[in-house]
């Protein structure tokens, strides 16, 4: 859900009013760096990561919500609720695959995708344009590639938490099964990757908050629903199922959804579509990384 | 002087029979609209988007639903339940964020409290912009479902005003939940309260899917009667039993109204 259509709220989630304390200076002040200036101790990143720590250390309460029972509710509403109208007797939507375990599997990724989402926008938007945190930063030895990895680092890290916590309800409810499971959190991870870093390039570039209503309502939440979350992209019609496989997050549950279910299911990969969807995510997230890091310094240097 | 400038709390009535100082308010956010046209235009697609994934993605995986004793395809029985649902998030997220925006950075509705508009007006004028928002989306979103062929009776066309009717109770709510709230922060409880009632409230499965206990409280939810009504309507199912569905939701509204009057003068005139 989108904020205030009206004009650019001052105070965003994510950006308490006061500035932060970073995490780990990079500059230690003793000198022992002598090369050259700009290039200090190169451990950048990590100031930059250390400030979005320390806000989410301030709002993470109100993140439960969105990141945690979002995700839970609609495991029990679409999977259990759902899954009693489309599981009858033997008859499963996917051979041998109850309905719950479907959704679960298939959650797991489009959170990962919402998670991305809600972090590179108005965090990355609210830091060029309301707060001037990013002008902030730049007044130190920090460079704006320091802006961009550690800013990923971050969302790296509400991944990995929103995903583990994920996989780790369903193995405990048995809407997933095996080992195996576990790999489906790097899975995840790496599918909200290949959104984040495109989405903060959108967001670096944008010159109105407005475009974030139409990321969400044109692009986020058509995925979630098309990108075989809920059913198989093989019930929709020839021309969407193309418009699915363009989507990042048709590949990232293609992925934690045979991890998810393991070895002996239907929906198990051959090592080469394992590859193949790993490459399109890595893509991706790589293309988005190069234009996040362009994107944000023509904004903010040039 | 004996005369003061205390307001004098002579109502407008409710509207729409005297909307002259409520409607300079809705004019104004007509004016506002303006600038955020293609936000106003995106909040169609969202209801659609979900009619069709459901209707024909996870209709294809349910096949049919029993309702009133008579086997219909998923997507008819679906349909309205988006419909009202989008309703309730339409007017949700109009009372909310945008309210909130307007009392706590905007400072809006200071500066119409200094015009002879009083808070009565200002939540009649609020409620009754996202309540004409929200009529443009249940007429668009209707008439995508019914050439899609998910509506099969013509008593459907009064599934618009009941819509409106759900939307003004959870506006009138929402904005009376709006003027408790502190920060951006306390955005997330109102998806505490909107997200289960969307899930659950017989909107993607009927009411029997529940053991009974838990139907009562199903029961209990305002968007329940809502969506319930709503589907008699497109589905051309009419009763006596909806007028209960009728009266709980105008009871609703009428709470909100109150409690949103209440509130605004509370929070900006003393």
């Amino acid at each position: 859900m989108s904020r205030a259509d009206e004009q650019s709220p001052t105070a965003q989630p994510g950006s308490p009013g006061e500035v932060a304390p970073g995490g780990g200076s990079a500059v230690d002040g003793t000198g022992r760096e002598a090369g050259p200036a700009p290039r200090l101790a190169g451990g950048g990143w990590r100031a930059v990561f250390g400030y979005w720590f320390a806000v989410y250390k301030r709002i993470w309460r109100s993140t439960v919500i969105s990141s945690f029972l979002a995700p839970l509710l609609y495991l029990a509403g679409m999977g259990y609720g759902l899954g009693a109208l489309i599981d009858s007797g033997d008859r499963t939507a996917v051979p041998g695959v109850p309905y719950v375990a479907f959704v679960a599997t298939g959650l797991v990724a489009a959170q990962a995708m919402m998670t991305a989402s809600a972090e590179t926008t108005y965090n990355v938007f609210g830091a060029i344009k309301w707060l001037h945190t990013y002008d902030a930063m730049l007044v130190t030895p920090l460079r704006v590639v320091d802006l961009v990895r550690g800013h990923l680092v971050y969302v790296l890290m509400r991944l990995t938490l929103v995903a583990g916590v994920f996989v780790g309800v369903a193995l405990a409810l048995r809407a997933m099964d095996g080992p195996l499971a576990l790999a489906a959190v790097p899975a995840a991870v790496l599918g909200g990757l290949a959104f984040a870093t495109p989405i903060y390039a959108f967001s670096a570039t944008i010159d109105s908050e407005q475009g974030f209503n139409v990321l969400q309502r044109f692009i986020i939440m058509p995925l979630f629903l098309f990108s075989g979350t809920f059913f198989p992209l093989t019930q929709l019609p020839v021309a969407l199922q193309v418009f699915g496989w363009v989507s990042p997050l048709t590949h990232t549950v293609a992925l934690t959804r045979a991890l998810g279910l393991g070895t002996d299911s239907a929906l198990w990969l051959e090592p080469w579509r394992f590859a193949v969807h790993l490459a399109y995510l890595v893509l991706w997230a790589g293309v988005g990384y190069l234009l996040a890091v362009r994107g944000l310094r023509r904004r903010m240097v040039v | 002087m004996a005369t003061t400038s205390t307001p004098t709390s002579r109502r407008a009535l409710p509207f729409p029979v005297a909307m002259a100082r409520p409607a300079a308010l809705v004019e104004r956010n007509l004016r506002a609209a303006r600038h955020y046209w293609l936000t106003f235009v995106s909040g169609f697609f969202e209801p659609v988007f979900y009619l069709f994934a459901m209707g024909v993605g996870i209709g294809a995986l349910v096949g049919s639903v029993e309702v009133a004793g008579r086997e219909v395809p998923y997507a008819v029985f679906v349909a309205p339940a988006m419909m009202a649902t989008s309703a309730m998030n339409g007017a949700v997220y109009d009372s909310t964020g945008n309210v909130f925006y307007k009392l706590k950075h905007s400072k809006l509705y200071r500066s119409v409290l200094s015009t002879p508009l009083r808070p009565w007006d200002i939540a009649v004028g609020e409620i009754s912009w996202a309540l004409l928002r929200g009529l443009i989306y249940s007429a668009a979103f209707l008439l995508v479902a019914a050439v899609a062929g998910f509506v099969p009776s013509w008593w459907a066309l009064l599934a618009i005003p009941a819509c409106t009717l759900i939307g003004l109770g959870f506006a009138a709510v929402g904005m009376a939940a709006t003027t408790y709230m502190r920060s951006w922060n306390d955005m997330d409880y109102v998806q505490l309260a909107i997200l289960p009632m969307f899930l659950f409230s017989a909107t993607f499965y009927p009411l029997a899917t529940y053991p009974p206990a838990l139907q009562w409280v199903v029961q209990a939810t305002p968007l329940y009667h809502g969506v319930d009504l709503v589907r008699a309507l497109t589905m051309g199912d009419l009763h006596v039993g909806l007028l209960v569905h009728v009266a709980y939701l105008a009871a609703f509204s009428a709470f909100g109204l109150w409690a949103t009057t209440r509130r605004i003068g509370k929070l900006l005139l003393t």
